[in-house]
C-alpha cells in the first residue's frame, strides 16, 4: 500500500465517517437484488424513524411482494398484511392506537391492482397514516409479470411482446387518483435513482411522517423505482431506462402540499 | 340488577359487544345481520366506552382491519352473513396463521351464491372444517337463543384470547332476526393492558413484535403447523360444550344446533306424547365437536336423526362420532326453509324408527 493512501484506521475515525447504517435497520442482510430501489427506500424510512426518535411509537405494515420481509430489516413493530390489504390493516391499527405513527409500504401490484379498493378508501377516509408506494412497473416477487403500472409497450413475462393498450388498457397513475381525494393531506412522487433524488425522497417521506402528528389526513409518497431483475437489466442501465421511460409518464414532484406549508 | 329487555338476536350481539369492552367493530352491511352495525351506530359506542366503529368498504377490508386491530392486541370483531364470510376467508386464514384473537359472527343465510336472505345452516362445513386455506380451525359457537347471542360475545373473546385463535359465532337468520328477552352483563371496562406480543411500538425493554404468518423455511413452517395442531388438540380436550335434553331414558336422539335445536325441542315433546323416547343433543361448540359425548350415548340408542337446515353437513360429524355403532340419518330443509316440528317427527319415524 502506498504511503499516501489513507489507512483503514484513519478511515474509520468518527470525523471521516460520511455514512452510517441507521440503528433502526437490523443486522439482517437485505435479500433485495443489487441496485433495487426497495433497499434505498427501506434505508430512508429507517433513518427518518431514527432521526424523529419515534421507534417506540411506530408500527409498520409490510405488503405481499418483494418487500414482504421488510419486518426482518426494520427494528420496529410490524405486521405483514395480506396481498393488497395493508391500508385496511393500518386503518385499524391507527384508529385503535391513535397516538402512534403507522405506515404502510406497498408495491404497485399490491397497492394499485389487488388492493385498489383498500388504497382508495383509506385515502378517501383520510386515515392518518403514511403510505409509501414503490412503483417499479412490474410484479417483482412473482417473476416479472405485468403490473397495473407497466408502461405501454413494456415487456414483462405476461406481456412478452410488450403491453398492448387494446388488450390490457393503459398504465394506471394511482397517485394522480389519490391526489384528487380530499382525504389526502400530502401527496408526493419521488425516486431514488440518484443521490439528489434520494435526498428529495427523504424530505418527502419525512414530511409524510411528521404530518401524521397533525391528524389532517393521509400522507402518500410514491417512489418510482427500478427492478433490474424483472426488467432484465443491470442496475445502472435500469436506472437509466427508468429515467428515460418511467419518469416522463410518472413525473416527479410534490403533488399536494398543505396550503400553509407551501 | 339489570332487567330483561326484548331484543333481536343481532341487536343483542351489538349491545353485548359494547358491554364486553370490545375495542373495535369493523363490518360491511349484509342481510340478515345489518342490525348489528346499525345498532352500534345508533348506540354511540365511542361515547360509551371509546369503542371504535367503522363501516368498511368491503368484507375483505373489514377482515383485514380485524387482522390489524388484533395484531395491535385489541379486542376486535366483525359480523356478516354467508357471502360476506366467504369473502373474508383469506383474511381469516391469515389471522389463524398469525395466531391472533378475534370474534367473527356469521348470521347464516341460504346459499350457494347470492342464494336467499332467509335463514339456513348451510355454512357448517365452511365454519368447522377450515373455510380458508391451510390447516387451521376456528372455535365455533352455535347460539340457540337471543340470550346466547349476547352471552357468546364475551365467551368468544375469552376463548379467542386464551388460545390466540379466531372464534366464530355461527348463528342464522332466524336467531338474528327473532326477538326474545335477554339480560345483559354489566359494562366491562375496555382493557388498558396489551398482550406482550402485540404491535404497540417497540420500546427499549423488548424485542420488536412482528405479526406474520409467513415462514419460507419448510422445516420451521412444519414445526409451526405442529404447534398449531397441538393447540387445537388442547382446545378439543378442554372446550367442548353441549347441552343434553331428556337424554337419560332416550332410545332415539335428535342432534341439532341453533334454530334446528329449538324446533327439535317441540318435535321431542310431540314424539314423547306418542310414546317415542327421544332426546335432544345440542352441540354448542361445533368445533370442537362433541364426538366423545355423542359416542358415549351409543349404548342406549337405537338411532340418531341429525336435523339441520342444510343438505346434511353436521351429520358427517355425528357419523364419525358413533363409529358405525348406531344408525344415523339426516333430515334437513334448504334454501331458507325452516323445518316444522311435525315433519321432523315424521322423518324420525320414517328414516330411523321404521327404516
Ligand atoms: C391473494 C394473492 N394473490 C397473489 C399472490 C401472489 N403475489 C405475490 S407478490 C405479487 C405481486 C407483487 O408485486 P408488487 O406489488 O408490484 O411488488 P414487487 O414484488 O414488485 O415489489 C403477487 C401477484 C399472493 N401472494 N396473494
Amino acid at each position: 500500500m502506498a504511503d499516501d493512501t489513507i489507512s483503514t484506521k484513519e478511515l474509520i475515525k468518527e470525523e471521516n465517517l460520511v455514512y452510517k447504517k441507521s440503528k433502526i435497520l437490523t443486522d439482517n442482510e437485505f435479500h433485495y437484488c443489487p441496485g433495487c430501489g426497495h433497499s434505498t427506500t427501506h434505508r430512508i424510512i429507517a433513518e427518518i424513524i431514527e432521526e424523529m426518535g419515534i421507534q417506540s411509537e411506530t408500527i409498520g405494515v409490510a405488503p405481499v411482494g418483494c418487500s414482504v420481509f421488510m419486518y426482518n430489516y426494520m427494528d420496529v413493530d410490524m405486521q405483514e398484511a395480506a396481498h393488497g390489504r395493508a391500508p385496511a390493516v393500518a386503518t385499524a391499527i391507527k384508529r385503535l392506537l391513535p397516538e402512534k405513527y403507522v405506515f404502510t409500504y406497498q408495491g404497485d401490484g399490491d397497492l394499485a391492482a389487488i388492493g385498489t379498493a383498500e388504497t382508495i378508501h383509506a385515502c378517501n377516509r383520510g386515515e392518518n397514516i403514511t403510505m409509501i408506494f414503490i412503483n417499479n412497473g412490474i410484479y417483482g416477487m412473482t417473476g416479472g409479470q405485468m403490473a397495473p403500472t407497466t408502461l405501454v409497450g413494456m415487456k414483462s413475462s405476461t406481456t412478452p411482446y410488450g403491453r398492448e393498450v387494446s388488450l390490457m388498457g393503459n398504465p394506471i397513475k394511482m397517485t394522480d387518483i389519490i391526489v384528487n381525494l380530499p382525504g389526502t393531506y400530502f401527496v408526493s412522487r419521488q425516486s431514488v435513482h440518484t443521490p439528489a433524488n434520494v435526498r428529495k425522497t427523504k424530505k418527502a417521506i419525512r414530511k409524510a411522517f411528521e404530518y401524521q402528528a397533525l391528524n389532517k389526513g393521509t400522507c402518500f409518497v410514491e417512489v418510482v423505482s427500478n427492478c433490474p431483475s424483472g426488467w432484465k437489466m443491470n442496475p445502472v442501465d435500469s436506472n437509466k431506462w427508468m429515467a428515460d421511460n418511467m419518469l416522463p409518464f410518472y413525473p416527479l414532484g410534490d403533488m399536494k402540499v398543505p396550503e400553509d406549508q407551501d | 340488577m339489570e332487567e330483561f329487555v326484548l331484543m333481536k338476536g343481532n341487536e343483542a350481539i351489538a349491545e353485548a359487544a359494547i358491554r364486553a369492552g370490545t375495542d373495535g367493530y369493523f363490518g360491511y352491511p349484509i342481510t340478515p345481520q345489518s342490525e348489528v352495525i346499525e345498532y352500534l351506530a345508533a348506540a354511540k359506542p365511542h361515547e360509551r366506552t371509546g369503542m371504535v366503529l367503522l363501516q368498511a368498504e368491503s368484507e375483505v377490508a373489514a377482515i383485514n382491519m380485524l387482522y390489524g386491530g388484533a395484531g395491535a392486541g385489541k379486542k376486535v370483531m366483525t359480523s356478516s352473513s354467508s357471502p360476506g364470510i366467504s369473502l373474508m376467508q383469506e383474511g381469516i386464514s391469515y389471522i389463524a396463521g398469525s395466531e391472533l384473537p378475534c370474534l367473527l359472527v356469521n348470521v347464516v343465510r341460504g346459499g350457494p351464491g347470492l342464494g336467499t336472505i332467509q335463514p339456513s345452516q348451510c355454512d357448517y362445513f365452511q365454519s368447522t372444517k377450515g373455510g380458508g386455506h391451510g390447516d387451521y380451525n376456528l372455535i365455533v359457537l352455535a347460539p340457540a337463543s337471543v340470550q346466547e347471542m349476547a352471552d357468546f360475545v364475551s365467551l368468544g373473546f375469552d376463548l379467542a384470547f386464551k388460545y390466540r385463535n379466531p372464534v366464530m359465532i355461527l348463528s342464522d337468520g332466524a336467531i338474528g332476526q327473532m326477538m326474545e328477552k335477554v339480560k345483559f352483563k354489566p359494562q366491562q371496562p375496555r382493557s388498558k393492558k396489551s398482550p406482550d406480543w402485540a404491535t404497540t411500538g417497540k420500546t427499549p425493554d423488548r424485542e420488536r413484535n412482528i405479526i406474520t404468518s409467513l415462514d419460507l423455511d419448510p422445516a420451521r413452517q412444519e414445526r409451526f403447523n405442529e404447534k398449531l395442531q397441538a393447540k387445537y388438540k388442547e382446545i378439543c380436550k378442554k372446550e367442548v360444550r353441549y347441552e343434553k335434553i331428556k337424554c337419560d331414558d332416550a332410545e332415539y336422539l335428535f342432534v341439532a344446533y341453533g334454530t334446528s335445536s329449538r324446533i327439535c325441542q317441540k318435535s321431542m315433546q310431540m314424539a314423547r306424547e306418542e310414546g317415542i323416547k327421544v332426546g335432544l343433543f345440542r352441540p354448542i361448540t361445533l368445533w370442537p365437536f362433541p364426538y366423545n359425548e355423542i359416542r358415549e350415548m351409543t349404548g342406549q340408542l337405537k338411532g340418531i336423526l341429525s336435523v339441520e337446515m342444510s343438505a346434511g353437513q353436521m351429520v358427517e360429524d355425528v357419523r364419525l362420532a358413533v363409529e358405525g355403532k348406531v344408525k344415523v340419518n339426516h333430515y334437513g330443509r334448504m334454501g331458507g326453509i325452516i323445518p316444522t316440528p311435525d315433519e321432523i317427527v315424521e322423518n324420525l319415524k320414517q328414516k330411523i324408527i321404521g327404516g
